[in-house]
């Protein structure tokens, strides 16, 4: 699910469907199939130069943040069932911050 | 559209004007007039026809985005580049080919060249890697649509060929030998001017000073002989000068005007050296500095009444211009608030038309852009209400 920012410049709705083997579900394989399917997406959600989350982007599933999570760790085993099974969306959410 | 450049007269006034098409009668063709704001929440069109008195405003495109610049290609108008950010999703590059009617975002991989960065110097004066933030200023070419020159934070040049769809940084600017002793100013270390005279580029950093290159960008000079800033420690140093704003005739390509943090500068020597010319200015300090498309010794400034009060002495928003290349100014003030104006006006936020009677446009933090269709005598708004303007830039379209 993304915020309407980025909604906005991927020309798409809320929630979009990548597709992620539920065995190897980890962020950076959802973010890697988000931005191959939306390439302008690339450099909103992670830095261009380090990879890094930006800043003011958080990662939500399952009522869990998952923005200090390691991107290369195993999401947890409910919560990538509950991925892949579509009952709960993955959230790329602009972090409160004013503005 | 024919243009006309002459030395028309003793005093060294340069004219570059269209030649008007037919005007005025039902279904006959128009100037145009297009002002392209940038602004903290998006960017906005504004339009009208050569009187200058009735606009058309579209927008926000890009709206709750911070656009700090948009400008279209001198070689095709409709050809607009934008620079699109925001602290949550970063940079974008956005793109319009029918004179923003229409956008589409291009490349946005601001990757500095050749691996480790380097570093220059953070406020607090220790080492920091340079670190890409956001695009300040879009420079096209004047010949090629397709060819871009963005400067960056902190301070890089970055270039495209391919209409925006990549950008390759050219780094003789970032390693030039004084870089490690950059340090960003209020705004962060952001390379603000662009000024093509290819293979010639002038490049403006807050606040490192002005460079020139003479090969089209691969190696740099630092320029600042002449300046005097107070709030480094050594006055004169080689580099360091927080430098608001250049603009260049032109006609005059050698000669050069700068709004420095404090003093308005001049330089007849393509930047070798640079003397004062601040004159009676209520205040020398400000943001933007302007000259006048015909008369090359015609300049314009808004002064500002301090670094710490960035607003107009005693509430009165006021252009100065100078008709003698600096030195003696004069305020101007029709149509312009008197009192109780507490804005500020940006470096990018000023510019000028090449109508026969130029026009002058700018923007201010309270969401104004003011034009005057007659070189400066007379202001009226255009907008009043748009968000903090960051940039502002005009064209003539036949």
């Amino acid at each position: 699910m993304l915020p309407a920012h980025l909604r906005n410049l991927a020309k798409t709705g809320r929630e979009v469907v990548v597709s992620v083997p539920e065995a190897d579900i980890t962020q950076r394989r959802v973010l890697d199939a988000l931005e191959a399917a939306f390439p302008v997406l690339g450099g909103t959600i992670r830095d261009r130069q380090t990879g890094k989350r930006r800043a003011f982007v958080r990662f939500y599933a399952c009522e869990q943040d998952l923005s200090n999570e390691s991107p290369d760790a195993p999401l947890p085993p409910v919560v990538a069932a509950a991925l892949a099974s579509g009952a709960e969306p993955f959230l790329v959410v602009g972090a409160m911050a004013g503005g | 559209m024919q243009l006309i450049m002459a030395n028309t007269d003793s005093k060294d006034q340069w004219q570059l004007r269209r030649r008007n098409p037919t005007k005025g009668k039902k279904g006959e063709r128009m100037t145009q007039v297009r002002v392209l704001a940038g602004t903290r929440k998006g960017a906005f069109v504004l339009a009208s026809d050569e009187k200058r008195e009735k606009w058309s405003v579209t927008g926000p495109h890009f709206g709750g985005w911070e656009i700090y610049h948009l400008k279209g290609s001198p070689a095709d108008p409709n050809r607009i580049y934008a620079s699109q950010n925001t602290g949550w999703f970063g940079q974008l590059i956005q793109r319009s080919d029918d004179g923003g009617l229409t956008w589409e975002p291009v490349g946005n991989d601001f990757t500095y060249a050749g691996g480790d960065p380097g570093t220059h110097l953070w406020y607090d004066g220790t080492p920091r890697p340079w670190e890409f933030k956001r695009i300040w200023h879009l420079e096209p070419s004047k010949t090629d649509p397709d060819t871009v020159y963005a400067g960056a934070e902190d301070a890089a040049l970055f270039k495209t060929a391919d209409g925006g769809a990549s950008w390759t940084e050219l780094t003789g600017l970032r390693k030039h030998p004084t870089g490690p002793s950059w340090q960003p100013g209020a705004g962060g270390l952001c390379p603000h001017t662009i000024i093509l005279q290819e293979p010639r580029i002038y490049v403006a950093i807050s606040a490192a000073g002005t460079l020139r290159s003479d090969d089209g960008g691969e190696t740099w000079r630092v320029i600042n002989r002449g300046l005097l800033s107070d709030g480094i420690p050594d006055p004169d140093a080689e580099a360091g000068h927080c430098v608001h704003h250049v603009e260049a005739h032109p006609a005059r390509p050698d000669t050069l005007f700068m709004q420095k943090h404090w003093d308005v500068m001049r330089s007849d020597d393509a930047g070798e050296n640079w003397y004062e010319i601040s004159g009676n200015l209520p205040t020398d300090f400000g943001f933007p500095i302007g000259v006048h498309p015909h008369e090359a010794e015609t300049l314009y400034v808004v002064p500002i009444t301090s670094d710490s009060l960035h607003y107009p002495p005693d509430g009165a928003l006021q252009v100065w211009r100078s008709r003698a290349g600096g030195n003696e100014w004069e305020p101007l003030t029709k149509g312009l608030p008197q009192r109780d104006c507490y804005v500020n006006v940006y470096r990018d936020a000023m510019s000028i038309d090449t109508l026969d009677e130029a026009g002058i446009y700018f923007g201010t933090t309270g969401g104004q852009v003011y034009c005057s269709a007659d070189s400066g005598d007379s202001w009226a708004p255009i907008v009043r209400d748009l968000p903090a303007v960051l940039s502002v830039e005009v064209q003539v379209l036949p």
